[in-house]
C-alpha cells in the first residue's frame, strides 16, 4: 500500500525510485567506459491499458443502456455501507437503483443493502487475487447478473482503501469519497490521489463532533488545497442529517445523463 | 497493495514487446515511467515482479522505475510550476483551475535485452 510521498516517508520512498539495483551503462551517458551489450526495444505503453479499455468498454454499455454509474470509495470505516443504505431509501422511490459492492470476502455489505430492496451483487475479490479494488473486468462481470434495462443509477461501494480504488477506472460517470470525522484530518492530502479523481466529498459522521477534538474546517481545507471547487457536504448517515443537499447533487448529475 | 495487478500487466507487456526473431533472448532491463502522484510503491512493485516474472521471459530483468514529477499549469493565468507539496493550486494567482501536464504517469518506456552480438 502506498503511502504517497509528500510527507515523512518522503525520503525513503524517492531515494528508492532512483535506486538501480545494479550498477550499468546504458550507453547514453558519455561516462560509460564498459561498452553496454544490451539492445533497447521502445515500448511507450500504460501498464493500465488493459484496464482502461475494458472500462471504456463499459462505459459505452452503461450510455447504451442509460445508466449513471456512481463509484463510492473511502477507507475502511468511513460509513460507506451505512451511507449507501440511507442514500437507496431516500432515491429508489424515484431512481430506480441497483449496487455492486466490492468487498475482499464476504457479504455482510451485501446483506445489509439488500434490506433496501434493490438488486445488489456482492464482488468478493479473494477470487479475483483478493483485489483491495475493483477492477473494470470485474464491474464488466458483475453487471451480467443485473438488468441494466431496468434501472437508471448503479452505484458501485468500491473495496474500502484509499489508494488503490482511485487508480482504476470502471467505466463510472461519477466519483464520490467518503470520510469520517473518526479519521485524522489530514487524509485528503495523505491520499491526494483520491481527493483529485473523486467529483465529491462526504464527510461522515458529524454527529460525533461534539465528542471529538476533531478539526472540521482544517479537514475541509486540506480537501480543497488537492481539489479546489470540491462540493463537500457534511453528513451523518446514522441520523440523516445533511442527506438532502448530497442527494440532489446526485439527482442533478444523474439527470444530467439520463435526462 | 495492487503492485501484484500491475507487476502481471508489466510481465505481459514486456513480454509481448520481445521480437519474435529472436532465440534464447534475456530482458536484462524494463524501463518504467511512474509519476509521483501514481499510486505505487517501487519496492512493492519489484517485489511482486519478481514473483510472477518467475519462468517467463522476463524473468531476472530488473524493473528501472523513473520517477516523473507532477507539473501543472493554471487554466488562468497559464503558469507552469512542479507540485512538491499536496497543494493543487496556482503557485502564481491562487486559481484552483489547473491542468496536470504529468504525475499520473504508469508507463513502461522501454525493455533492454542481451544483444549477444554487440
Amino acid at each position: 500500500m502506498l503511502i504517497p510521498g509528500f510527507r515523512t516517508l518522503r525520503y525513503n520512498h524517492r531515494k528508492d525510485f532512483h535506486k538501480s539495483p545494479h550498477t550499468h551503462s546504458n550507453g547514453h551517458g558519455a561516462g560509460g567506459a564498459i561498452k553496454t551489450s544490451t539492445r533497447e526495444i521502445k515500448v511507450v505503453r500504460r501498464v493500465l491499458d488493459v484496464n482502461d479499455a475494458m472500462a471504456a468498454r463499459n462505459r459505452e454499455l452503461f450510455a447504451e443502456k442509460n445508466v449513471f454509474v456512481l463509484n463510492v470509495m473511502s477507507s475502511p470505516g468511513s460509513g460507506k455501507t451505512t451511507t449507501l443504505e440511507k442514500t437507496l431509501i431516500r432515491i429508489i422511490p424515484e431512481i430506480k437503483s441497483a449496487v455492486i459492492v466490492g468487498d475482499i470476502c464476504t457479504t455482510h455489505d451485501a446483506d445489509r443493502l439488500s434490506v433496501t430492496g434493490v438488486p445488489v451483487v456482492q464482488i468478493n475479490t479473494d477470487e479475483f487475487g483478493g483485489d483491495c479494488h475493483l477492477a473494470a473486468h470485474v464491474i464488466e462481470k458483475a453487471t451480467d447478473n443485473l438488468d441494466l434495462d431496468t434501472i437508471d443509477l448503479l452505484i458501485v461501494e468500491n473495496v474500502g482503501n484509499l489508494v488503490c480504488p482511485a487508480e482504476f477506472d470502471i467505466g463510472e460517470d461519477a466519483r464520490v469519497v467518503v470520510l469520517s470525522v473518526t479519521e485524522g484530518e489530514d487524509k485528503p492530502v495523505k491520499y491526494p490521489l483520491m481527493f483529485r479523481e473523486c467529483d465529491a466529498a462526504l464527510l461522515n459522521k458529524i454527529d460525533l463532533l461534539p465528542y471529538l477534538e476533531y478539526d472540521k474546517e482544517l479537514a475541509v481545507k486540506y480537501i480543497l488545497q488537492i481539489h479546489p471547487d470540491m462540493p463537500v457536504f457534511e453528513i451523518s448517515a446514522k441520523t440523516g442529517d445533511g442527506l438532502d443537499l448530497w442527494i440532489d447533487w446526485l439527482k442533478v448529475r444523474i439527470k444530467e445523463k439520463i435526462s | 497493495m495492487h503492485e501484484m495487478g500491475i507487476a502481471m500487466q508489466i510481465v505481459e507487456i514486456a513480454t509481448a514487446s520481445i521480437p519474435d526473431d529472436i532465440a534464447d533472448v534475456r530482458v536484462e532491463r524494463i524501463n518504467l515511467k511512474v509519476g509521483k502522484l501514481a499510486a505505487i510503491v517501487p519496492e512493492s512493485l519489484r517485489f511482486c515482479f519478481e514473483i510472477v516474472a518467475k519462468d517467463t521471459l522476463v524473468a531476472g530483468a530488473d524493473l528501472i522505475i523513473e520517477e516523473i514529477p507532477i507539473n501543472a499549469k493554471c487554466n488562468d493565468c497559464h503558469a507552469e510550476w512542479t507540485i512538491n507539496e499536496p497543494v493543487f493550486t496556482c503557485n502564481q494567482c491562487n486559481s484552483g483551475a489547473i491542468t496536470l501536464l504529468s504525475g499520473r504517469e504508469l508507463d513502461i518506456h522501454s525493455i533492454e535485452i542481451y544483444d549477444k552480438d554487440a
